[in-house]
C-alpha cells in the first residue's frame, strides 16, 4: 500500500489490529497449557506497558528510565485500597493510574527542563527514591509487601484462582486500549505536537508548540496506563512487594519491547513484547534455574544484539524499506 | 557531645566521599571524551573488586598492593569494550543515544551472569587484609583505615590524573579530542585511538577504585549496582564531562550521605544524595561544574 493515502492507511492499520487483537483472543481455543497461557499473559501485559512508555519516551522523546514507579504505584494503590478500605481493584486500577499521572505531572514540572542524560538520570534517582519509601513505609507493607486476600473467584474482586483466562482477556483489552489511545494519539494535535518536541523543542517553541504542556500530558497518559498495568499485575501474581514491583530492572523491561521493536512507532512495542518475552520467559525456565546466571547472560546478549543490530527497530527498518520502495 | 558526632560523621562521610570520587572518575572522564554514559560502570567495579578478590585468594596479595595489578588489568579491559563495542554503538545508523544506553547496559547484564555464573551469588569479603578492621584516632575522631586508606589512593589518583590531562601530550590529545573531536584529525591525531585510550583510563581508575572498596565491602555480582547509581549522579552533579567537577561532587554526596544517615534512619541514606541531585540540576541544569 506504498500509495495510499495517509487516511486509508490509518484506517487499514485499525482494521488490522482489530483483526489481531481477535485472532490473539482465539488462541486459548488451541492453548490448553498453563504455563504457555502464563506467557502470553505476560506478552501482552508488556505490550501494554511498552506502549504506555512509547508515548512519553518514543513519541515525545523523554527518554524515562523510572517507569517502575508508576508500575508501583498502579500495584500499590489497587492492593493498598482493596486490603484496607475494600475498594474494589476495578476502582483501585483507576485510582491509581490517577494518582500516576499527578505524580507524573509533579515529577514533571521540576524535571522537563532537564535535558539529555541529566533527565534520564532524574527519572532513574525519583524511581529509587520511591522503592526506598516504600521499602520502609509501614502501613504499606514495608518491605514485607503485601498479599492479596483470597475472596474466592470473581470478576468483581478480579482474582481468580482457578483460570488464567480471565487475566488473559483482561491484559489483552489492555493492550489494545493502549494500542488505541497510541492510534488516536498519533493523528491528534498533541500527537503532533510531541514529534515535534521529540525532533527539535526549540524549533517547536519558535512555532507557537507548548513544549511544556505537551510534556505533562505525554507523562499524564503514560503513567496512567503503566499504572493500570501495575494495579493488573498486582492482582495476577496477588503478591507484591517493593522489589518486586518498583525495582530498576522493572523500568528496563517496559522499554526494551519498544526498543526492540521500534521506538515511536505504532507496532513497535507489540512486536518487540511479542519477540522478547517469549524469549526470556523460555532462558528463564529452561537455561536458568534461579542463581546460575545463565538466563542473564542470553538477555544481556540479546538486548547488545538488538540496540547494535537493529538500531530503528524491526518496525522501523520495515517502513524505512516501504519508503524507500515507494520513492 | 553531639558536637563530636556530627564531626564524627561528617569526616566518615568527607572519606566515603573522596572513594565516590574515585568510583565516578571514569565514567565522568569517559562521559566528557565522547558524551557516552556507561551503563555498564558498575560492573566494571564489580569486576575490578572480584579481581581483587581472586589476586588475594591466589597470591595472598593484599588490595591495596594488587590495586596497580587491577587498574593495569581493568586498562585492557575498557580498551578492549570501546573497540569490541561501543566503537559499534556510536556508528549506529539511528537512535544512537538509545543504542549506547542499551548496548552498555546489556553487557552489564552479561557482565552480572557472568560474575553469578562463575563465582555463585555468594556474598566474599576478604578476611585478612593489612588495615581491615583498624581504626586511627585523629584528635577524638576514628577514622577506619581501610577507608583512609581509600581516601588516599582517591587523591593520588586525581593528582595523578590532573598531571596526565594537563602535563602530557597524551593529556592534550584528550582534551583536543574532547573540544573537537571532528578538527583533531586535520592535527594527525587518532580520535579513535584517543577514544580507546580514554576507555582504558577510565577503567583503570574503576580498576583502582574496585581494588580499595574490596577492602572493607562485600563482593558479590550485583554490587556494582549501588554504587553505579552513586556514581551517576554525582557525574550528573558535578556537570557531565568535567572530572574534577566528580572529585567535588563526589565528596559533597558522601557528606550529604552521612549527614543524612545522622538525621533519618540510616535504610533511608540515600534519599538525600538523591534530593541533593534533583536540587541542584533544578536550579542548575548542567550540573555544578558543567560548561556543556
Amino acid at each position: 500500500m506504498a500509495g495510499a493515502s495517509p487516511d486509508i492507511a490509518r484506517r487499514n492499520n485499525l482494521i488490522l489490529a482489530i483483526c489481531v487483537a481477535a485472532a490473539v483472543a482465539c488462541l486459548p481455543l488451541v492453548v490448553k497449557d498453563v504455563y504457555i497461557q502464563n506467557m502470553l499473559v505476560l506478552t501482552l501485559m508488556y505490550a501494554a506497558l511498552s506502549q504506555s512508555w512509547n508515548i512519553l519516551s518514543g513519541y515525545c522523546g523523554q527518554i524515562s528510565l523510572g517507569h517502575a514507579l508508576y508500575f508501583g504505584i498502579g500495584a500499590y494503590a489497587t492492593l493498598l485500597l482493596f486490603t484496607k478500605f475494600g475498594v474494589l481493584p476495578w476502582f483501585g486500577m483507576v485510582a491509581g493510574g490517577a494518582i500516576a499521572a499527578v505524580v507524573a505531572a509533579a515529577v514533571g514540572y521540576p524535571c522537563f527542563r532537564l535535558k539529555g542524560h541529566y533527565f534520564v538520570i532524574a527519572t532513574i534517582v525519583i524511581a529509587e527514591a520511591g522503592l526506598l519509601l516504600m521499602l520502609n513505609w509501614d502501613w504499606a507493607g514495608a518491605a514485607m509487601g503485601i498479599e492479596v486476600p483470597v475472596r474466592g473467584d470473581s470478576w468483581a474482586k478480579f482474582q481468580f484462582a482457578r483460570s488464567k483466562l480471565p487475566y488473559f482477556y483482561f491484559a489483552l483489552g489492555l493492550a489494545l486500549v493502549a494500542w488505541i489511545v497510541t492510534w488516536k494519539i498519533e493523528d491528534s494535535r498533541w500527537g503532533y505536537w510531541w514529534r515535534a518536541v521529540k525532533d527539535n523543542a526549540e524549533a517547536a517553541e519558535s512555532l507557537g508548540v507548548v513544549v511544556f504542556r505537551s510534556k505533562m500530558a505525554a507523562a499524564a497518559v503514560s503513567a496512567f496506563l503503566t499504572a493500570v498495568g501495575g494495579g493488573f499485575y498486582a492482582q495476577f501474581v496477588s503478591y507484591i512487594d517493593p522489589e518486586s514491583v518498583m525495582s530498576f530492572q522493572f523500568s528496563l523491561l517496559m522499554a526494551l519491547p519498544a526498543v526492540l521493536g521500534g521506538i515511536g512507532t505504532l507496532w513497535g512495542p507489540a512486536v518487540g513484547a511479542a519477540i522478547l518475552i517469549p524469549i526470556t520467559e523460555v532462558t528463564r525456565s529452561y537455561a536458568g534455574g534461579t542463581g546460575k546466571g545463565f538466563d542473564l547472560i542470553v538477555y544481556g546478549l540479546l538486548v547488545m544484539g538488538i540496540a547494535l543490530g537493529r538500531p530503528e527497530g524491526i518496525v522501523g527498518a520495515f517502513s524505512a524499506r516501504k519508503r524507500a520502495k515507494a520513492a | 557531645m553531639t558536637g563530636e558526632a556530627i564531626i564524627q560523621s561528617l569526616a566518615s562521610g568527607l572519606l566515603m566521599g573522596l572513594i565516590y570520587g574515585l568510583v565516578a572518575a571514569g565514567l565522568a572522564l569517559i562521559f566528557g571524551l565522547m558524551d557516552v554514559v556507561n551503563f555498564a560502570h558498575g560492573e566494571f567495579l564489580m569486576t575490578s573488586m572480584y579481581a581483587a578478590f581472586g589476586l588475594y585468594l591466589a597470591f595472598a596479595l593484599d588490595p591495596l598492593a594488587s590495586a596497580p595489578f587491577v587498574a593495569a588489568a581493568m586498562f585492557v579491559f575498557g580498551a578492549v569494550v570501546y573497540l569490541g563495542l561501543v566503537r559499534f554503538a556510536m556508528s549506529a545508523s539511528a537512535n544512537a543515544g538509545m543504542v549506547q544506553i542499551f548496548a552498555t547496559f546489556g553487557l552489564a547484564i552479561v557482565m552480572r551472569g557472568l560474575a553469578q555464573l562463575l563465582f555463585t551469588p555468594d556474598y566474599r569479603s576478604i578476611p585478612h587484609s593489612w588495615l581491615g578492621g583498624k581504626t586511627l584516632k585523629v584528635a577524638g575522631i576514628f577514622l577506619p583505615a581501610p577507608q583512609l586508606a581509600g581516601a588516599l589512593v582517591s587523591l593520588a589518583a586525581f593528582g595523578a590524573l590532573w598531571l596526565v590531562i594537563n602535563r602530557t601530550d597524551f593529556g592534550r590529545a584528550l582534551e583536543a579530542t574532547r573540544e573537537d573531536a571532528g578538527a583533531v584529525a586535520l592535527v594527525g591525531i587518532d580520535k579513535k585511538r584517543i577514544f580507546a585510550l580514554g576507555w582504558g583510563l577510565g577503567g583503570a581508575l574503576v580498576g583502582l577504585a574496585g581494588a580499595v572498596l574490596a577492602t572493607f565491602f562485600y563482593i558479590y555480582p550485583d554490587v556494582g549496582a549501588s554504587f553505579a547509581l552513586i556514581a551517576y549522579v554525582t557525574v550528573a552533579l558535578g556537570g557531565f564531562g568535567s572530572v574534577f567537577g566528580a572529585f567535588a561532587a563526589g565528596i559533597l554526596v558522601g557528606v550529604v550521605e552521612a549527614g543524612t544517615a545522622f538525621i533519618l534512619p540510616a535504610s533511608l541514606k540515600y534519599l538525600g544524595i538523591y534530593a541533593l541531585y534533583l536540587l541542584v540540576v533544578v536550579l542548575r541544569p548542567r550540573g555544578l561544574f558543567g560548561s556543556l
